[in-house]
């Protein structure tokens, strides 16, 4: 073969490898150094979901339109958030596909489709919400409970390692973690009597490298808030802790100073037969941290303990550097789903301050601890906020522009809540609800969707984008929706905040003031977060909703 | 037999049996499934659709697009043997997943599921569906605003479903206290535009932006709130109580029609 022509296949060969640059551990940890991409579930270890591109700001924001639409081929809620890689996007399609796009144009490249097992037993759908990389290999968890390693260049299978038993209802929803040599996930099925856990694995090879059970065992420190049953508590199970749920079911954060990993970990089981489990039980409804190369627990806080209203404690830990009276404060901002917005110190997992951010009636405040003072409700009260809690999973935002932190709230929600006895039975759900809506003949909004039609929400509650100073306390500002909220949210480095909704809508607000600066019709249901990225100079916003993901751009 | 005109019968049936009887039953709308379903699985059914259905499904059972279990809409559930093989095995490619029950609990969960719309009766007395027919039309006035069948009024909601979708007892509150009973969703609307024109009508849908009305001429309008200089719900119902209006025999024979709406 000519020399010319040795060359030019050898170059031929690399494109690819140009195309489709391997993710280090060091673009990892310097991930908000190219905003042109999107590396992790929440843009970078610090979870802020702020980007620093700017070619779509206040002034032409208005001149957005749709670029593209990648249409998924299933009928499952579409809860994805990409990751964009060089030009490349890499995104799930439910209920376990993996899709590799042109960034630019939408056309794909490949799909590696994984079936899950007929024994998955999710209790909440066939959900995943995304992908980690590290180098060129993408890391899946399944709703059949595996993790999934693919090659990003050919879509090929590398490794699947099997992580628990699915008939059992464990299961991974979330974006795994990678964390230099490891990809970590953690183990949805809290409302189905798991005993929840966080893993790592070898990325290279999927064998395990650590376990952390979120419920722990007898004889370790935590094992005695799983209280004894005394002789007059009624339904009290004895071996509680063994189906206690504590599920971690969204994508933990990481701080390489310290090298501690973030995790929120899910309601204790059964959710709202409390007695069957008296005590504290941790670790669930609480963050805690842990070693990132051994799995150790550094510390916990617990948001909620003996949590008896489902309001887990499965958010997004946003780890901010705060400048508090010229003090600079390594903290982990964290909007609850029970109503209230703590700042931790995230290095010793110390409360430093708790305040309300929607009506909250089931405790009348925060010790100097950060404990809540419990003023349960009596039977047929409605307790604010409800079952959906003031926020959810929806993923945040922390802008250091405006210093402050955005989230989606169900604002004026409540539950009436009240519970059963129930008996455990493996791969059932484990709940114990009886609870229902506070207003006679309407129904609670549901937890993911609901149909094209809203003509009750005025009577349980609405959403709203919620900007709130973390120092202070305050709320800044409030954008408020007529139906609830399950959008996670992306701020810019030109103070647009871009968040979707349950209402077909996508939008751009001031993140300065919320004022409403353009708007897009989807025509579904958001329960993703939308990412920024940019290729050949122009800058994209995406967002998956309904059964699509769409891609906006200034028009040319 | 057509479908039809099995209904037609079984609505003649339905109506003979209770002028015969007189109905007054535990729950009168149990006339349907009452001789089908066993109270006792009925209870337990409601027990355990809290537990492990209403999650998804919502407590009135319309918390998933398209599925109606309480107004019989089903997707895949035509006959009880159907609905508990998708209790045991799940529906593949969709959020309902495989449940390992019990028989009993199967049964007893398809034996709620089919009666959930009258769970909430109380004692009612049904009349005669004939002379309520008459009486719909007639003294009633109920043809003013409301529709059946492609008769009638679009003003109030339609009528042609309704036995399939209410039970007697929360159609006999409505008739006593419209605006108490009042279901939200059938709220009416008055929209001033910035124009100053005034529109009305029952809102069918609202999002943060726009509103969608049937007016008062029955056309379907949308309306953008931002080009509105007024926006109100309107909670007291405009249809007037028949508390003093028709005699307790009357409301019977109206109920006894009316629970024999149950579409086509």
């Amino acid at each position: 073969m000519p020399r010319h022509r040795i060359l030019f296949v050898s170059l031929v060969c690399l494109l690819p490898a140009w195309s489709f640059g391997q993710v280090s551990e060091e673009r990892l940890v310097n991930a908000a150094q190219e905003p042109q991409n999107w590396l992790t579930y929440s843009g970078t270890y610090a979870s802020q979901r702020h980007s620093t591109l700017s070619q779509i700001d206040q002034a032409n924001v208005s001149d957005l339109e749709m670029k593209w639409v990648f249409q998924s081929r299933t009928s499952h809620h579409f809860q994805a958030t990409p990751l964009v890689v060089d030009g490349v996007m890499y995104v799930t399609q439910p209920p376990n596909d993996v899709v590799a796009l042109d960034a630019e144009t939408g056309r794909v490249f490949w799909v590696y489709e994984h079936v899950p097992s007929p024994d998955a037993r999710p209790c909440c759908g066939f959900s995943n919400r995304g992908l980690a990389i590290q180098g060129d290999t993408l890391l899946m968890g399944t709703i059949d409970a595996m993790v999934v390693a693919v090659d990003a260049k050919s879509g090929g299978p590398l490794w699947k390692t099997q992580v628990a038993d699915p008939s059992y209802g464990y299961a991974i929803t979330h974006a795994p973690l990678v964390v230099k040599d490891k990809v970590i996930v953690g183990m949805a099925g809290g409302d189905m009597g798991i005993r929840g856990f966080i893993a790592a694995y070898q990325v290279n090879t999927g064998e395990e490298a650590w376990r952390f059970y979120t419920i722990p065992a007898p004889g370790e420190p935590g094992h005695e808030t799983w209280e004894s049953c005394g002789p007059e508590m009624e339904h009290c199970d004895p071996e509680a802790w063994k189906t206690g749920g504590a599920a971690v079911w969204l994508t933990g954060s990481y701080d390489p100073e310290t090298n501690l990993t973030f995790w929120g970990v899910g309601n204790p089981g059964p959710d709202y037969a409390y007695y069957q489990r008296p005590g504290d039980n941790l670790y669930a409804s609480s963050v805690v941290a842990l070693d990132a190369d051994s799995g150790k627990l550094s510390w916990h806080f617990q948001f909620t303990p003996g949590d008896r209203y489902d309001y887990d404690a499965v958010q997004i830990p946003v780890l901010v550097d705060l400048d508090v009276n010229g003090t600079v404060v390594k903290a982990m901002l964290w909007a609850n789903r029970n109503g209230f917005f703590y700042v931790l110190d995230r290095v010793t997992g110390r409360f430093l301050t708790g305040n309300p951010f929607v009506r909250i009636n089931w405790a009348s405040g925060l010790d100097d601890s950060g404990g809540p003072i419990q003023t349960p409700q009596g039977p047929g009260v409605p307790t604010y906020p409800g079952k959906q809690g003031g926020t959810n999973w929806y993923s945040p935002s922390y802008s250091p522009r405006t210093e402050l932190m955005y989230f989606s709230t169900w604002e004026g929600y409540a539950t009436v809540f009240d519970s059963a006895p129930v008996e455990y039975t493996p791969g059932q759900l484990f709940t114990g609800s009886r609870n229902r809506s506070p207003v006679k003949g309407v129904p609670e909004p549901p937890a993911v969707g609901r149909g094209h039609i809203n003509t009750w929400t005025e009577e349980v509650g609405h959403g709203s984008v919620l900007a709130f100073n973390p120092v202070t306390g305050d709320k800044v500002w409030q954008w408020e929706t007529y139906d609830v909220m399950n959008s996670g949210i992306l701020t810019t480095a030109t103070d647009l905040l871009f968040v979707g909704g349950r209402e077909g809508y996508f939008q751009a607000l001031n993140a300065r003031n919320g004022e409403l600066l353009w708007r897009a019709v989807t025509g579904g249901n958001t329960l993703a977060a939308p990412i920024t990225y940019e290729t050949d100079g122009e800058q994209f916003v995406a967002i998956a909703s309904g059964h699509s993901l769409f891609v906006f751009g200034l028009r040319n | 037999m057509s479908n039809k005109l099995f209904f037609s019968l079984v609505c003649s049936a339905v109506a003979c049996i209770t002028y015969i009887h007189g109905v007054d039953t535990d729950v009168a709308a149990f006339q349907e499934h009452g001789d089908e379903y066993d109270r006792a699985d009925i209870e337990r059914g409601a027990q355990l659709y809290d537990e492990f259905c209403s999650n998804c499904h919502g407590s009135e059972g319309d918390g998933v697009g398209n599925v109606n279990l309480k107004g019989g809409q089903f997707r895949h559930a035509s006959t009880d043997q159907n609905f508990r093989r998708i209790l045991t095995r799940g529906i593949p490619g969709t959020a309902m997943p495989p449940g390992d029950y019990a028989d009993s609990d199967l049964v007893a969960i398809v034996a709620y599921v089919r009666t959930m719309r009258d769970y909430d009766g109380g004692v009612v007395t049904l009349g005669n569906a004939n002379r309520g027919e008459v009486l719909f039309e007639g003294k009633g006035d109920c043809t003013s605003c409301h529709r059946v069948a492609g008769n009638g009024s679009r003003l109030g909601p339609d009528l042609t479903s309704i036995g399939a979708i209410r039970g007697a007892g929360s159609m006999r509150a409505t008739l006593l206290d419209p605006t108490g009973a009042m279901l939200p969703s059938n709220r009416s609307m008055r929209a001033v535009k910035t124009d100053g024109e005034v529109i009305s009508g029952r809102r069918l849908n609202e999002d943060t932006y726009t509103v969608q009305i049937l007016d008062d001429q029955e056309r379907l309008v949308s309306l953008e709130k931002s080009e509105l200089q007024e926006l109100t719900v309107i909670q007291q119902s405009p249809m007037p109580s028949y508390a003093d209006t028709l005699n307790e025999e009357e409301l019977a024979d109206l109920l006894a029609y009316l629970v024999t709406l149950k579409g086509f």
